[in-house]
């Protein structure tokens, strides 16, 4: 069974669609036992970094997400709270990677909305995708390159499109809204 | 390098697609999840569909189609059309669309913009445009394009952005329907304006029309109806046409 998050983040039933798509079972939760019991964890979100902890935070599902030992996926918003500190409304986030959200600087159009092409992608996620492949982003913030990044995106600056420590894993643009390139990703990691 | 949008709009009207000529003389063109799905294939980085008898006979969007469109495509997509109160976004939102364009409820009470803001994300509020050249000015209309208002496009378009509209979708009055091309003046001095993504829509016949809106302006998408439904233009050929001109597109 695979376990979505539920959190007062938008964006989750596309998730559910996708994966369904793909003709894997899956459960939207925020229940405890079933995200342990889950064998993927999908943490997707669209939303405000703020917000979304202190929800997480009332319901102790930071500390759970921390503590998953199955493959775990954030999205888009999932990413960036991977991460230790976003400059949205200067939250602290789950500090799963070590790497600091920040606002793209107004040098072009913000946000980075549309499809974007993905470049130096590395391991397993990205099995049967090419270099400059296009995925779909939609943000405003965004993690900057580290030791974690799999796959590189540049709007304005370079930074990270895909992450991976242990475990986690994390994609900046949004897999079920990236056609086939998509639900390629999501397929490599629903079968990790 | 991000690459510039091409969006089919649908619009739909009882849970059918039509398209309109200069807003009025509609005519049947398929079933909205079928087109979607071909769409889809074909190449649309995005779509759009607006219920465009929704505003005037005060009909909520169909919902179910809604959700019926989120299970089989992969691509985002806007709804638009009647959506008057954070309910309405709320209930579409929850059936699987990315975003929400608002028109004429926008216009009457603009803090929706920023409710929808606040509650979804910039990023998820698409505010339409339509405007028509006037005695020199480009000037707002609402109610499906009947009904004139006292405020010019360019100025509109700026407030919404400051409401927190994560994007603007133009359409030129006096191009839509026409096969003409798109309104460049007015979507590039709105595309200067603002610092958010702009649609250029309404006047799309023939694929030099998409290359002059994106080279001669700033708009980040164009988009059509009528000539992706009855394949007038494929979209692979379009693209394939703006890649050779130097046009990033997917």
């Amino acid at each position: 069974m695979i376990a979505i998050v539920k959190y007062n983040a938008g964006n989750i039933k596309s998730v559910e669609n996708a994966v369904k798509r793909l003709g894997f079972d899956c459960v939207v939760t925020d229940d405890e036992d079933v995200l342990r019991a889950a064998s993927k964890v999908i943490f997707p979100g669209v939303g405000e970094a703020k917000s979304a902890m202190s929800y997480l935070h009332e319901r102790k599902l930071d500390e759970l997400i921390k503590s998953l030992t199955q493959p775990v996926l954030g999205i888009c918003l999932g990413l960036q709270l991977m991460c230790k500190h976003s400059e949205e409304g200067d939250t602290n986030c789950l500090g799963i990677f070590d790497a600091e959200v920040k606002k793209f600087p107004p040098l072009d159009i913000v946000p980075h909305m549309g499809w974007n092409n993905l470049t130096e992608i590395k391991g397993n996620l990205f099995n049967g995708l090419s270099e400059n492949d296009n995925v779909y982003f939609v943000h405003s913030y965004f993690a900057a390159l580290s030791e974690y990044t799999l796959a590189v995106c540049d709007y304005i600056v370079p930074f990270s499109a895909a992450m991976q420590k242990n475990n986690f894993y994390a994609t900046q643009f949004h897999p079920e809204k990236s056609a086939d390139m998509g639900e390629r990703i999501l397929k490599n990691f629903l079968t990790l | 390098m991000l690459k510039k949008r091409i969006i089919p709009c649908l619009d739909i009207k009882d849970g059918k697609t039509v398209k309109g000529i200069n807003f009025e003389n509609i005519i049947d063109a398929g079933d909205p999840v079928e087109l979607a799905k071909r769409y889809v294939a074909e190449g649309a980085d995005e779509l759009v569909f607006l219920d465009i008898t929704a505003s005037v006979e005060k009909r909520k969007t169909l919902v179910n189609l809604v959700a019926r469109i989120a299970q089989e495509i992969n691509i985002p997509f806007t709804v638009g059309g009647g959506i008057n109160s954070i309910d309405d976004v709320s209930a579409v939102i929850k059936a699987g669309a990315d975003k929400v364009s608002i028109n004429t409820s926008a216009v009457n009470r603009p803090e929706l913009i920023s409710e929808i803001a606040q509650q979804y994300g910039n990023q998820c509020v698409v505010v339409a445009i339509d405007t028509k050249f006037i005695d020199g000015e480009w000037i707002v209309f609402i109610h499906g394009g009947r009904t004139g208002t006292e405020l010019r496009a360019v100025d509109w378009a700026k407030k919404a952005e400051q409401l927190g509209a994560g994007e603007i979708l133009l359409t030129s009055m006096n191009h839509d329907g026409t096969k003409s091309g798109f309104a460049l003046d007015i979507t590039n001095e709105i595309a200067s304006a603002v610092n958010i993504p702009v649609i250029a829509s309404g006047g799309a016949g023939e694929k030099v029309h998409f290359k002059e809106v994106f080279e001669k302006t700033k708009a980040s998408a164009a988009l059509a109806a009528s000539i992706f439904h009855f394949e007038t233009i494929p979209i692979p050929e379009l693209k394939q046409y703006l890649k050779t001109n130097n046009i990033a597109v997917r």
